[in-house]
């Protein structure tokens, strides 16, 4: 069962959760804001739409295709 | 409409060109009506690069004339069209390529044009993303970018009184009239083609091939990049050459995105996404900018530049078809040219004394006894 950090809270989900999946159990849905300032979430949930871009430990990922690890630190909000 | 006059102008084409030369029109108090197809072209593909070209005579007067034009214009243009004047940084890895933005630099200061020679150090502290065993560069200050497809519609809807649009397909034109997909044919004093690589379609006896090209865009990295950057090879590999080629083209949106190009193919109108182009062109990319592989690619696409024989486009009238007039033929440059196209065409069509020498970009040397000499 691994725990992450959403937007620096304290997340457990179940093992092989997706990141999109942590997104909507534990925040808004969403991975990340556009440049006109809405939030946006995953859409295709496979790896073509390139909507959930979400920054993982400081890097950008998709988060539909990433899956949960102990200690992540997910962040959807500049 | 049965058969009758439409307007004083019909424009085919909705690109940058046939925008601005509408714009231009309208301004002269003619009515206008532009008509688009809809179909795939350079405006909505490209990169928006507005840069000073100086291959020929006619090109670096063109595009340095409309240079000026746009730089007018930007405090008139809403953000939506993202004008940003960011200047260009053509990079020299070798000698060689040192010598000819060197060359580059005497001909623009020479015409008065904002530049300056960079070297390594100063190149490295510019922009840092860059590998660091660069030669130099040399640096065009008034160089900018723009977001075309915005800035063709905002100047399309700049005199909604005079500049009517219609999604419409022309499948024929006969002098001044133009026949539409549903049968209907249109009548105007002057019918302008301003329609890109679509302009062989209905006048088949033009020079013009489509040249395809592909971009990439990235995610969101502000600050990473400031200056469009583009390898001087870009005059040597992408302009000159008649195969596939690939030439590092990184230019930063103002969002902090990043456009990656540039290819230019002459044997495909397939609009597919090829991967060997892709990789060759992202190639480039890399070479010139190492840590571009960590960044994340957001999408990719393809366009077509319509291309003449000379690399000039044809601005005036149809030699061999009263009543119709061309603007045509911009290749990569058509963003960039497109206010000076405008120019040249309005005071054509008006029988006006020319900002700029008319014969160098006429259809006419196409049509001439010399055309095949």
């Amino acid at each position: 069962m691994p725990e992450l950090l959403l937007d620096g809270r304290p997340l457990r989900v179940a093992d092989g959760t997706s990141v999109a999946a942590a997104l909507a159990l534990g925040g808004d849905g969403c991975a990340r804001t556009s440049v006109s300032g809405q939030r946006r979430a995953p859409l295709c949930g496979m790896g073509i739409c390139q909507e959930c871009r979400v920054s993982i430990d400081g890097v950008r990922r998709l988060a539909c295709q990433t899956l949960c690890r102990d200690g992540m630190r997910v962040e959807t909000r500049p | 409409m049965s058969e009758g006059r439409a307007a004083d102008v019909i424009v085919i084409g909705a690109g940058i060109v046939g925008a601005y030369c509408a714009h231009a029109l309208a301004r002269r108090g003619l009515d206008v009506q532009v008509l688009d197809a809809g179909l795939p072209g350079a405006t909505a593909a490209g990169m928006g690069h507005l840069l000073v070209l100086d291959d020929n005579p006619a090109e670096l007067a063109l595009s340095e004339y409309s240079l000026q034009r746009w730089r007018d214009l930007a405090p008139e243009l809403p953000e939506g069209c993202a004008y940003r004047s960011n200047g260009t940084l053509w990079l020299a890895e070798n000698p060689e390529e040192l010598a000819v933005a060197e060359a580059k630099h005497a001909v623009l200061s020479a015409r008065g044009l904002a530049c300056e020679m960079l070297g390594a150090q100063a190149l490295r502290e510019t922009e840092p993303e860059l590998r660091d065993d660069l030669l130099g560069a040399l640096k065009v200050t008034g160089d900018g970018i723009i977001y075309a497809p915005n800035t063709a519609r905002w100047l399309l809807e700049s005199d909604p009184a005079r500049i009517r649009r219609q999604r419409a397909e022309v499948v024929e034109i006969d002098g001044n009239r133009v026949r539409l997909a549903d049968g209907t044919w249109l009548a105007a004093q002057a019918v302008l083609l301003a329609n890109g690589v679509q302009a062989g379609t209905l006048c088949p006896e033009l020079p013009i091939v489509p040249k395809k090209g592909h971009l990439l865009i990235t995610d969101r990295y502000p600050g990473k990049v400031r200056h469009t950057l583009v390898e001087l090879g870009y005059v040597t590999s992408a302009h000159n050459a008649t195969g596939p080629s690939a030439a590092c083209n990184i230019q930063p949106r103002p969002t902090g995105q990043l456009f990656i190009g540039a290819s230019r193919q002459f044997d495909s109108v397939d609009p597919a996404v090829e991967g060997w182009m892709l990789a060759k062109m992202l190639g480039r990319a890399l070479h010139y900018m190492p840590g571009l592989g960590d960044l994340n690619a957001i999408r990719s696409w393809t366009g077509f530049r319509a291309a003449s024989p000379d690399g000039l486009p044809l601005v005036g009238e149809h030699p061999q078809r009263a009543g119709v007039w061309l603007a045509v033929g911009h290749e990569g440059l058509g963003v960039t040219t497109a206010p000076g196209t405008a120019d040249l065409l309005v005071a054509q069509l008006l029988g006006e004394t020319s900002p700029l020498a008319p014969q160098d970009y006429s259809p006419q040397r196409f049509f001439g006894d010399t055309a095949h000499a």
